[in-house]
């Protein structure tokens, strides 16, 4: 999963069960995955 | 407030009674408390029947060791039988510990005195104590700044003088945090070190218990009850001519408060004064040690409390129930990958260790922020206050490393600054003979 597909879901969801106010968060923690992913000690199946 | 050390001689000499200073203790408690907010339980008639029996028993010959009589406050989140253990929530509302946390016991077992729960920041996840159900511990430097956390009440209680030690917990910097920001040393052990049963969990593999200490041979003499070794005593330093010493100074010196910057670096140039190697190394992912910490706690946190989060939401605070729902959509695959990360960042630590004998950081980069401030000005931009006072502690969660802060002065408007020290894996008693050897030229009165 795309970490925007993810955080378009996350923030779907978390309106839905009545808790807007996770949008902001939810953002701040996509960033933070963006720079976990972006590490270079990720192990990549085609190398 | 007289330190461990002092205590002991002074009980053995027959000039004091743990009876006498525990009801000191517990009239500043009385005095101060409304003020500070550093008490949730006050366990008076407890503390004074147990100070009664510690005196008893050293008249009668039996000396358990250095915490024979000691009165110590206990962060609300480890279990002492008989009392409630709130971690600062109303979702803890009802709850009684039907047994001690086996690091009280071990305590109990030294002799101790409790003499009371000390306030936190709810449920241990936080930095500055502010998110509790009792309101917020106030720093006894400033009482309208943060104490630090999530052991702030802890930190207060100590820096008030109204124990003369405290147990706290730390999973991402919550003994140091509140150490560096009132002024004490705190030790976080090497992760395992310490069981941490009986502790209501934030992230079961980043907590760690430890104390919160006036001097670095008290923080010893706790760590040594909390280990289940009441009779230790503190070590011998090392000694402090020959030591070498690594500054990981990328990411971990770039982003300080001025006066915190100007206090570590006095903090250095006092300790290659004292004849210690200072040399700069690298880190090479500490950037990621953020993400990578909070990828784990987030989801160890959430799944320990998503039964209550459904349950009963409106009992938490609307800040630490955000946040505990923020972990619920962490994906297992960056679960996965920060258990990766992590090994990465063991192993750079233990390298960087390998050619030295610890690692010299600041502990926190800004004094203790106001209370209601969410946003901190530091180099320029504004940060999260939480992301900025974890940043330089988190690091040894992850990799479970053992440190410990001493306080190194004070800024112009007498705010308290730390230093920290990170010792190799399993050598926490080699990281305090460190600490005892640098203490008197890193804790100087500027």
């Amino acid at each position: 999963m795309t970490i925007d597909a993810w955080l378009q879901a996350a923030v779907a969801d978390a309106e839905r069960r009545g808790l807007p106010a996770l949008k902001a968060l939810l953002e701040a923690l996509a960033r933070a995955t963006h720079a976990l992913r972006a590490a270079d000690f990720n192990e990549h199946a085609n190398r | 407030m007289m330190t461990i050390e002092e205590f002991g001689r002074r009980l053995r000499a027959g000039e004091v009674t743990s009876e006498q200073v525990t009801e000191e203790c517990l009239q500043r408690i009385d005095a101060d408390n409304a003020r500070l907010n550093a008490f949730i339980t006050i366990m008076g008639d407890e503390a004074q029947r147990r100070a009664r029996q510690a005196d008893r028993e050293l008249a009668a010959g039996r000396d358990r060791g250095p915490m024979h009589g000691v009165p110590l406050s206990v962060k609300d989140l480890l279990d002492i039988r008989g009392v409630p253990t709130t971690a600062a929530s109303r979702v803890r509302e009802g709850h009684v510990a039907p047994h001690d946390a086996p690091a009280i016991a071990r305590l109990a077992q030294a002799g101790a005195v409790f003499l009371g729960k000390t306030n936190l920041h709810e449920f241990a996840f936080g930095t500055t104590n502010e998110d509790s159900a009792f309101g917020p511990a106030r720093n006894p430097h400033d009482p309208a700044r943060s104490p630090g956390g999530s052991s702030g009440g802890s930190a207060a209680s100590v820096a008030a003088g109204m124990a003369l030690a405290t147990i706290g917990t730390d999973t991402g910097g919550s003994i140091r945090i509140p150490a560096a920001a009132c002024g004490l040393v705190g030790l976080k052990p090497s992760l395992g070190e310490i069981d941490t049963a009986g502790v209501v969990p934030l992230s079961r593999t980043m907590d760690h218990i430890g104390p919160l200490a006036q001097t670095v041979a008290d923080a010893c003499l706790v760590y040594h009850a909390l280990l289940g070794d009441p009779a230790a005593i503190a070590p011998a330093p090392m000694p402090v001519t020959g030591l070498r010493l690594a500054v990981p100074r990328p990411f971990f010196c770039d982003l300080l408060d001025d006066e915190v910057r100007a206090r570590f670096e006095g903090t250095l140039e006092r300790l290659r004064g004292a004849g210690v190697h200072v040399d700069d190394i690298e880190i090479h992912h500490a950037r990621e040690a953020a993400p990578i910490y909070l990828h784990i706690v987030l989801a160890d946190a959430a799944a320990y409390h998503a039964t209550t989060l459904d349950a009963m939401p409106e009992r938490y605070t609307p800040a630490v129930r955000l946040r505990l729902e923020m972990g619920r959509y962490v994906l297992a695959e960056d679960y996965v990958r920060a258990l990766a990360g992590r090994d990465v960042l063991r192993r750079e630590v233990d390298a960087a260790l390998a050619q030295h004998d610890a690692l010299v950081l600041p502990t926190l980069p800004i004094p203790a922020p106001l209370l209601g401030e969410s946003t901190v000005q530091v180099g320029g931009t504004a940060d999260p206050v939480r992301n900025v006072m974890l940043r330089l502690t988190q690091l040894f969660n992850v990799t479970g490393h053992p440190a410990i802060t001493l306080p190194c002065g004070v800024t112009s408007s007498g705010l308290p600054c730390g230093t920290q020290l990170v010792g190799c894996r399993a050598q926490t008693d080699a990281l305090l003979r460190i600490a005892l050897a640098c203490e008197k030229y890193i804790s100087v009165m500027l």
